[in-house]
């Protein structure tokens, strides 16, 4: 349970023990699947990340193609009303939790450390860790469908006492809190581990006002994430104590609040969105720049309109709760709040459409998807303004107008913005890029269909269709539009199975078309320096950062007209990731033993106690394993020349400290 | 680690303590830990003075406080910040065998405090006040509780520090270890001195 700054010194002349507890050997295999459910290296952590998130993806899309086909026609029987509650419950809470942050901790995790000029995060193995009990708590929720009677029904917010034993007797609500609980400690240690990155390991001369926007974002991202975290965990809690040992939390009838479970979950669940949102705007804030041949506009407002909204984030949450009865003082005041908080946003869109304006652009998929971004999250942030007049919320609460505006918000939003990081990044991942064509046909579906989705969905709102009803009679002039609605539905999910193909096909395209070198888009910040796909060990030799856009201040100079000049060739000034003399943090395996207790113990405590002393002693042992295994493994082939001398404590890449702090889930 | 100079040295870059902030990887992490932390009791507290009142006609958590007793309790934990100070001082200058005799005594002023608490609770179930009671005596024992179990995780760590020591593992070179224990050492410390003021000393309106 300690926390080791590195590895013990062994004044004494002992050895390491080379199997911790005796059990497992430090996985030494190069290749294979060992290397992946071993490894501590961040760009493999960001693509695991990344397949699970667009697994998950498939299986929330799948649940949404469930429900607009339940609402395609006026009183349908597709599906019954607790197999619908289940599965819009599911949708919302595996999208959420289960495929945006996820895909969003793919992109923080593969680039914040090149952007900063880094070899890895501060942490390793508590990188491998977040990963793994994230998949573990997400596999988790979702076996509730099989053991648990169903899934949650209780809405993805689960308000008391709708969520209580009384109204929700099935273990549904039980897999949520724990899968949820679980998922949470992985972004808990995820986001102390990513803020020490971007504190401690940056290159030199990157100061924080020179890091990308996109770090900036995450960055922010993270503080919400570490602060917003704590006080779900709490209320999650409270629920579970309430349902498994009869606490007294929830029950109105024992004189409780109804109102403690609301404050507490939108608390949480405000900064929720902006950790939704933010990785997006960091992602378009480095797309547009790039197609646009110009420098963001505004660098230090697009920074400090980020952490703004991280702040004012926090002041927001009760406008969720207008019609709870929560008083005219604290409505006018949460009001207030959210017409400000509206200031910070449109900063930003300023700034992009200045940063586009007057540039050459170039309409790539990337760009296309970063564009629809913008023009989709506007609509979504003006329908939001108009929830700050409470009046006229108290008309819009829990109709389809909410669900339509939460959708442009995080689907416009965040999810557009995402599918463009993945065009623009690919290529620097996995070293050839994606099909420009059917990468634009993707985009054009997808923005279509997204259109046709949740465009009529304010109509059918504003004429006062409520969600979460599992039907609606013929003749209120609600046929129309949620047709054209499931049928927006079918075509995302067409452009979703269009760039599933994509990325088979461009693979398999790739063999017979040039590699991409290591800058393809002619970018500007320091991942594009290295070669495509990254090296294992990033950057041969640390960069001498000199200022913002320091790696197209390398092939650029502005000439005494103000014009730009090229000063030199991208080859020329890139590095070729030859370097052998760069020592990695070892990979190990108790990450995922760890993680592989948590889950054991949610069943035990849903199911049988005696589960949780199993999965607890997995757990704890592996904790202490973790502790007493050095962070580079001394018996490890370095392969390499100059640091053989060293003494295996030193033996650290810079300021890669291991990561033991593993009683930090000391509340899960 | 900005003032470096352009020719990366190898061994500059080698060097673990040559961060950003000048704070190590460690400590950083262990600060924004405890600052979360203060989220997590934040809500616990707040869920407590939300119901602090709300006794569904039984008995309440401030009926029957016995504040002498939970005084000394209290006064017994803060005095284990005091020998963790110590214990570090030790290890800092080398002394290990009184480092080792601190964090000990450390580890066992906490577990006076944590059977203090067993007592109290024990004694309050047998007034009344069971954990299912009523929304105040849930929120009381899931709040009280919650410290008790971050204390005793600290005399976990404590006692592996101690073990650590007592194998030759933990040495002077590794004082930071100690440091960051005792970081949440402190940290429990004072939590427990807002739970005992607003909770315990302040009466009920």
């Amino acid at each position: 349970m300690t926390i080791i700054d590195e590895p013990l010194a062994l004044e004494s002349g002992e050895t390491y023990a080379e199997k911790p507890l005796g059990i497992l050997t430090r996985p030494q295999a190069q290749g294979g699947w060992k290397d992946w459910v071993s490894t501590v290296d961040h760009k493999k952590i960001g693509i695991m990340y990344g397949v699970a998130a667009m697994f998950f993806f498939v299986v929330g899309g799948f649940e949404a193609l469930l429900i607009r086909t339940q609402l395609a026609f006026p009183d349908q029987g597709f599906l019954s009303a607790d197999l619908y509650n289940q599965i819009f419950t599911m949708h919302g809470v595996t999208m959420v939790f289960l495929f945006i942050m996820p895909l969003a901790a793919a992109f923080a995790n593969y680039l914040i450390p090149l952007q900063i000029g880094a070899r890895d995060v501060a942490f390793p193995r508590l990188n491998a860790l977040s990963f793994w009990v994230w998949l573990s708590g997400a596999i988790f929720l979702n076996t509730s469908w099989i053991v648990g009677g169903g899934g949650a029904n209780c809405g993805w917010f689960c308000y008391s006492p709708n969520s209580g034993i009384v109204f929700s007797p099935t273990h549904g609500v039980d897999f949520y809190a724990i899968g949820l609980l679980i998922t949470g400690i992985a972004s808990l240690v995820s986001a102390v581990n990513l803020i020490v990155t971007c504190l401690n390991m940056r290159a030199p001369g990157m100061d924080l006002m020179r890091m990308p926007v996109l770090t900036w974002m995450l960055l922010v991202t993270q503080f919400l994430l570490a602060f917003a975290l704590p006080v779900i965990t709490v209320a999650l809690l409270l629920l579970l104590f309430d349902r498994t040992f009869d606490s007294q939390f929830f029950d109105p009838d024992a004189g409780a609040d109804p109102l403690l479970w609301q404050h507490l979950f939108w608390i949480f669940g405000h900064p929720e969105v902006y950790i939704i949102i933010l990785p997006s705007f960091g992602i378009i804030s480095e797309i547009i720049p790039t197609f646009s041949r110009k420098p963001i506009f505004g660098y230090t407002a697009m920074v400090f309109s980020g952490i703004a909204i991280g702040f004012m984030g926090w002041g927001v949450w009760a406008h969720h709760m207008f019609v709870s009865g929560i008083g005219p003082i604290s409505v006018a005041a949460f009001s207030l709040a959210t017409m400000f908080i509206a200031v910070p946003t449109g900063v930003k869109i300023l700034n992009w459409l200045t940063t586009m304006w007057g540039g050459k652009l170039h309409f790539t998929t990337a760009m296309l998807f970063a564009t629809g971004t913008v023009a989709m999250f506007t609509i979504g942030g003006l329908s939001g303004v108009t929830h700050s007049l409470a009046p006229a919320d108290t008309q819009q609460t829990d109709t389809y107008y909410i669900v339509a505006h939460f959708h442009y918000v995080i689907f416009g939003g965040g999810v557009l913005g995402l599918f463009g990081g993945a065009y623009f990044w690919w290529p620097k991942v996995f070293g050839h890029f994606l099909n420009e064509r059917r990468g634009k046909i993707n985009f054009w579906a997808m923005l279509i269909g997204f259109n046709l989705t949740f465009g009529p969905m304010h109509v059918l709102g504003l004429q006062g269709m409520s969600r979460r009803i599992d039907t609606y009679s013929a003749g209120y002039g609600f046929d129309f539009w949620n047709l054209m609605s499931t049928l927006g539905s079918y075509l995302i999910a067409v452009s979703v199975v269009v760039f599933f193909y994509n990325v088979w096909k461009s693979k398999k395209e790739a063999v017979d078309l040039p590699p991409p070198g290591p800058d393809p888009w002619d970018a500007r910040s320091l991942e594009w320096s290295v070669p495509s796909p990254t090296p294992e060990h990033n950057f041969d030799e640390v960069p001498q950062v000199e200022s913002f856009d320091h790696w197209w201040f390398q092939k650029y100079e502005i000439d005494d007209d103000g014009k730009v000049v090229r000063i030199a060739e991208t080859e020329a000034v890139a590095q070729d990731g030859s370097a052998t003399g760069v020592h990695l943090p070892s990979p190990s395996f108790w990450p995922l033993v760890l993680a592989i207790g948590l889950p054991i113990i949610g069943y035990g405590i849903i199911f049988n106690l005696w589960l949780c002393v199993i999965g607890g002693l997995l757990t704890g042992g592996a904790i202490y394993a973790w502790v007493f295994e050095p962070v580079d493994d001394p018996n490890a082939g370095h392969g390499h020349d100059d640091h053989h001398e060293d003494e295996a404590g030193d033996d650290q890449l810079a300021g890669v400290g291991s990561g033991s702090a593993s009683d930090d889930e000391g509340e899960g | 680690m900005s003032t470096a100079t352009a020719t990366a040295d190898a061994h500059h870059d080698h060097d673990p303590h040559a961060t950003n902030t000048g704070i190590s990887n460690n400590k950083l992490a262990m600060w924004l830990f405890l600052s979360t932390e203060c989220l997590l009791f934040g809500a616990l507290i707040s869920t407590y003075l939300l119901y602090k009142t709300r006794g569904n006609g039984g008995v309440l958590p401030t009926d029957i406080f016995d504040i002498p007793f939970t005084s000394v309790s209290s006064f017994v934990l803060l005095m284990s910040s005091l020998t963790m100070v110590l214990a570090l001082s030790a290890v800092a200058r080398g002394e290990m065998d009184r480092g080792k005799a601190w964090l000990l005594v450390t580890a066992m002023l906490g577990g006076v405090f944590i059977g203090g608490q067993v007592y109290e609770f024990t004694s309050f179930y047998r007034e009344g006040l069971g954990y299912t009671s009523n929304p105040a005596a849930s929120a009381f024992y899931t709040l009280t509780g919650f410290h008790g179990v971050h204390v005793s995780l600290g005399i976990l760590m404590l006692m592996s520090l101690w073990v650590s020591a007592q194998q030759g593992k933990l040495t002077q070179k590794n004082s930071e270890t100690v440091e960051i224990v005792g970081l949440y050492w402190h940290f429990v410390d004072i939590v427990w001195i807002f739970i005992f003021t607003v909770i315990y000393l302040i009466p009920p309106a």
